[in-house]
C-alpha cells in the first residue's frame, strides 16, 4: 500500500464488522446478516480512499460506521488516534465533528422546510454553542462561496436549486465544522454528466485547500479512477483487493476486480474489448457461499476456493484475497484445477 | 424505407398561456437492424419523445408532428384502438426500473402471457411454451418454474430480463429501451447489454437505446443522437461522434468524462440546463457555450448538413475549432 511520506493517519480501521440480526419469528433464532465482515484500512490526511463494489457489498454500511451513524458490532475504529469504541461518550461526541458525510441523493438529504442558511448553520448551533449569530452567518456565507454558490443563496430553499447545486450545499454543510474526514457516499451518482464534473472539481479543490481525507464510496469506476489515491474493492462484506489506484487499474489481480473493470463500459468506441462475463448474481449476504464468497461466479475457482476462505494478503504490491494469485501478484491458478 | 420516421415532432405540456416545450422539432429515422442511441441529460426530452411515439403520454401533453410513420404506416391520424395493435406488438418498450414496471400482483408468467394473448392468436399451451422459450432466450435459468414467480421474488437483473422477454414476445420490429441498465449493477449491466445486442443481431430488429452513459453508447450503439433541452443537437455515427464532435455541447460533454480527463481538473460545463422560464431566445446552449457570440444569443441556429453531424449550431466544430467563428475563441464567452 502506498502511504504518502510523513503522512498523517486520520482514520484507522481494524477488522471492522457489522452484523445485523434478521428476525424470523417469535421462537426462531434470528438470522445473522454480515454486512461488513472484517475490513481494515488506514486513511491519511489529504488522501482519497475509494471503496468500490456492487449493491449489497457493504460499502454504505462501512460509510455509516465510519461516520458514526451506527456503532460497529466489533473491531476498532480510530479517528485521529482516538478509538471510538472504547473512547466513551464524550470522546465520541468530540469526534463527530471530525467526520462528516455527504449522501448520494441531494434531493433527500436537505430538509425542504429549511433555508440554506439554516441548513448550513445547524451544525454550528449544535456543536459550537458559544459562537455568535453574526459569526455563524458569516461562516455560512464564506462556505457558500467556497463551493461556488453566492451569498444571496443564503435565504433560499432547497427546491430552488438544481441537483448539482444541492449537492454542493450538502458538501458545504459537511464542511461547516472543519472536519478532517469527509465520507462521500456516491456523491455524484445522482447527477448528470455535465454537473458531475463541477462537483468533482469542487471536491478536488476542497481537498487541496483543507487537506481533507476522503472516503469515497462509489460504484462508478471512471469516477473512482479520477478521484482516488487508493482503491479498495469489496465483495459481500469483505475487501477482495486493496492497493494504489494505478496498480489496481493497470493490473487488477482479483478475478472480481477484473470482471468489474471489464464490465464497465468505456467511452471509447475504438476500444470495444472482450468482456469477462460473470455468470449469476450477487449471492445473499444472509447465506454467503462457503469458502471464498466469489467462487460460484469465479472463472478461476478450484477446489480450495470452495472450502477455504482466502485472506487479504500482500501479493506483488497490492493486497489481494485470492488463492489463484501467487505471492508475486501473478494470476496463476493450479493448472490441473481449472475446469 | 426507414423502419421509423419522425419528422418535426414537438411535445408541449401545460396551458396554452404557459407552454412547456419538452421536445422541439425532432426529426429522426431508424432502420431495421440498426442500434440508435439517444443521449442526453435529465430533462432533455429523450424519454418524452419516445413516449410520444408510443402514445403513452398523459392527456396534458400536446403532441404534434409532420410525420410519425412506422413501417410506412402513419401513426398520427390513427385511432387509439388501431395504434394499440402496433404498440406492444411491433414496437415494444423496455423501461428503466424493471421492478416497478412489472405489476407486483401478478406472476411474471401471467404478465408475459397477457401480451401474447392480446396480440397473437395462440392457444393456452402454445402461449405457455412460448413464454418458457422466451425466458430461456433471455437467459433465465429454470424458466418453467420462474413463470410462477412474482416480481419481488426475482432480482433487478432477472426482472429486466423478464421485461426484455415481454418486449420480444410478439417478435417486434423495433424495441425502445429507455435506460434499461441504469438501475442495475455494473456486472449485471454488462450481461443485459450483451443480451440486448445479441438479440438485436439475431432477429435484425431496430433498437433505440436511451441512455445518459457515454460508456454504454460507445460500446453498443452504431449511430448516436445527442439531445439538449428538447432538441436534437447532433447526430453522427458512434466512432465519428467520439472522434470529432461537431456541436459544442457534445464536445463539452465528452470532455467532462472523467476517463478522458488529463490531470485532476475536469473541464466542466458552467451553468445548468435551461428551465421553462429561462429559455434563451436564440441557441438554447448559448448561455453555457464557450464559443457563443451575439449571433448565438439572438438567432435560432440552423441545422447543419451531414458533414457537420446535423449540428444545431451557428459555428459547428471541426476538430475542436468552430467553423466560421468571428472572434478569438475563449474571449467571446459570456
Amino acid at each position: 500500500m502506498t502511504h504518502s511520506p510523513g503522512g498523517n493517519t486520520v482514520l484507522a480501521v481494524d477488522d471492522l464488522r457489522q452484523v445485523y440480526e434478521v428476525p424470523r419469528g417469535f421462537f426462531a433464532k434470528p438470522l445473522l446478516l454480515k454486512a461488513v465482515d472484517g475490513v481494515s484500512f488506514t486513511l491519511d490526511a489529504g488522501r482519497t480512499l475509494a471503496v468500490v463494489g456492487e449493491s449489497g457489498c457493504g460499502k454504505s454500511t462501512l460509510a455509516r460506521m465510519v461516520s458514526m451513524i451506527e456503532p460497529p458490532t466489533s473491531g476498532a475504529l480510530r479517528i485521529e488516534g482516538v478509538d471510538i469504541v472504547s473512547g466513551g461518550k464524550a470522546a465520541r461526541q468530540a469526534l463527530r465533528s471530525h467526520v462528516q458525510i455527504v449522501f448520494q441523493n441531494p434531493y433527500g438529504s436537505l430538509n425542504p422546510r429549511q433555508k440554506i442558511g439554516t441548513i448550513l448553520e445547524e451544525p454550528l448551533v449544535i456543536n459550537r454553542p458559544d459562537m455568535r449569530k453574526a459569526a455563524r452567518r458569516q461562516a455560512a456565507i464564506d462556505m457558500l462561496a467556497r463551493v461556488g454558490l453566492r451569498a444571496e443563496h443564503y435565504h433560499r430553499y432547497p427546491h430552488m436549486f438544481s441537483g448539482g447545486q444541492r449537492q454542493r450545499i450538502a458538501i458545504a454543510r459537511a464542511l461547516m465544522l472543519n472536519p478532517a474526514i469527509l465520507v462521500l457516499d456516491e456523491p455524484v451518482s445522482a447527477l448528470d454528466l455535465s454537473v458531475q464534473a463541477q462537483v468533482l472539481n469542487i471536491l478536488v479543490d476542497l481537498q487541496n485547500e483543507f487537506g481533507l481525507a476522503y472516503l469515497f464510496i462509489s460504484h462508478g469506476l471512471s469516477v473512482v479512477r479520477h478521484m482516488a489515491d487508493d482503491v479498495m474493492v469489496m465483495y459481500l462484506g469483505r475487501a477482495v483487493e486493496h492497493g494504489a489506484r494505478d496498480a489496481i487499474f493497470a493490473n487488477p489481480r482479483h478475478p472480481y476486480t477484473r470482471a468489474l473493470l471489464s464490465a464497465t463500459p468505456v467511452a471509447d468506441p475504438a476500444r470495444r474489448k472482450e468482456r469477462i462475463a460473470l455468470e449469476g448474481e450477487l449471492p445473499s449476504p444472509i447465506n454467503p457461499p462457503r469458502g471464498c464468497a466469489f467462487h460460484p461466479r469465479c472463472p478461476l475457482a478450484f477446489d480450495r476456493c470452495r472450502v477455504e476462505r482466502p485472506e487479504l494478503e500482500e501479493k506483488g504490491g497490492v493486497k489481494v484475497a485470492c488463492f489463484a494469485v501467487d505471492a508475486a501478484g501473478r494470476v496463476a491458478p493450479p493448472v490441473a484445477a481449472v475446469a | 424505407m426507414a423502419l421509423l420516421e419522425i419528422t418535426n415532432l414537438s411535445v408541449d405540456f401545460g396551458m396554452p398561456t404557459l407552454p412547456l416545450r419538452a421536445v422541439e422539432g425532432l426529426s429522426l429515422t431508424v432502420d431495421a437492424g440498426e442500434v440508435l442511441a439517444i443521449v442526453g441529460e435529465s430533462g432533455s426530452g429523450k424519454s418524452v419523445a419516445m413516449l410520444a411515439l408510443m402514445g403513452l403520454l398523459p392527456w396534458t401533453a400536446t403532441v404534434s408532428a409532420e410525420r410519425l410513420a412506422f413501417n410506412g404506416i402513419d401513426l398520427i391520424g390513427m385511432s387509439a384502438r388501431q395504434r394499440r395493435k402496433i404498440i406492444g406488438k411491433d414496437i415494444a418498450m423496455i423501461f428503466q426500473e424493471p421492478t416497478s414496471s412489472l405489476n407486483p400482483c401478478f406472476t411474471v408468467g401471467f404478465q408475459i402471457d397477457e401480451t401474447l394473448k392480446t396480440h397473437l392468436d395462440l392457444g393456452r399451451s402454445e402461449r405457455r411454451d412460448r413464454s418458457v422459450a422466451l425466458l430461456e432466450a433471455v437467459g433465465i435459468p429454470d424458466a418453467e418454474r420462474r413463470l410462477g414467480a412474482f416480481p419481488h421474488q426475482l432480482s433487478g437483473g432477472m426482472n429486466q430480463r423478464v421485461m426484455i422477454a415481454m418486449a420480444l414476445s410478439c417478435r417486434p420490429k423495433l424495441i425502445i429501451a429507455d435506460e434499461p441498465t441504469t438501475a442495475l449493477d455494473v456486472t449485471i449491466q454488462a450481461q443485459i447489454l450483451d443480451l440486448l445486442v445479441e438479440l438485436q443481431r439475431e432477429t435484425g430488429l431496430g433498437l433505440i437505446l436511451i441512455t445518459h452513459d457515454m460508456g454504454v453508447v460507445a460500446e453498443t450503439a452504431e449511430r448516436v443522437a445527442v439531445f439538449y433541452a428538447g432538441q436534437k443537437v447532433e447526430e453522427q455515427a458512434v466512432a465519428a461522434l467520439f472522434a470529432d464532435p461537431h456541436h459544442p455541447y457534445t464536445a463539452a460533454l465528452l470532455a467532462a468524462l472523467p476517463e478522458r480527463a488529463e490531470g485532476r481538473k475536469l473541464p466542466s460545463i458552467p451553468g445548468v440546463v435551461p428551465g421553462p422560464f429561462d429559455r434563451p431566445s436564440g441557441c438554447l446552449f448559448s448561455p453555457r457555450c464557450r464559443f457563443a457570440t451575439a449571433r448565438c444569443v439572438e438567432k435560432v441556429p440552423p441545422r447543419q448538413g451531414a458533414i457537420a453531424g446535423y449540428a444545431l449550431c451557428h459555428y459547428p466544430l471541426a476538430h475542436g475549432r468552430p467553423v466560421g467563428h468571428p472572434g478569438p475563441v475563449g474571449e467571446v464567452a459570456a
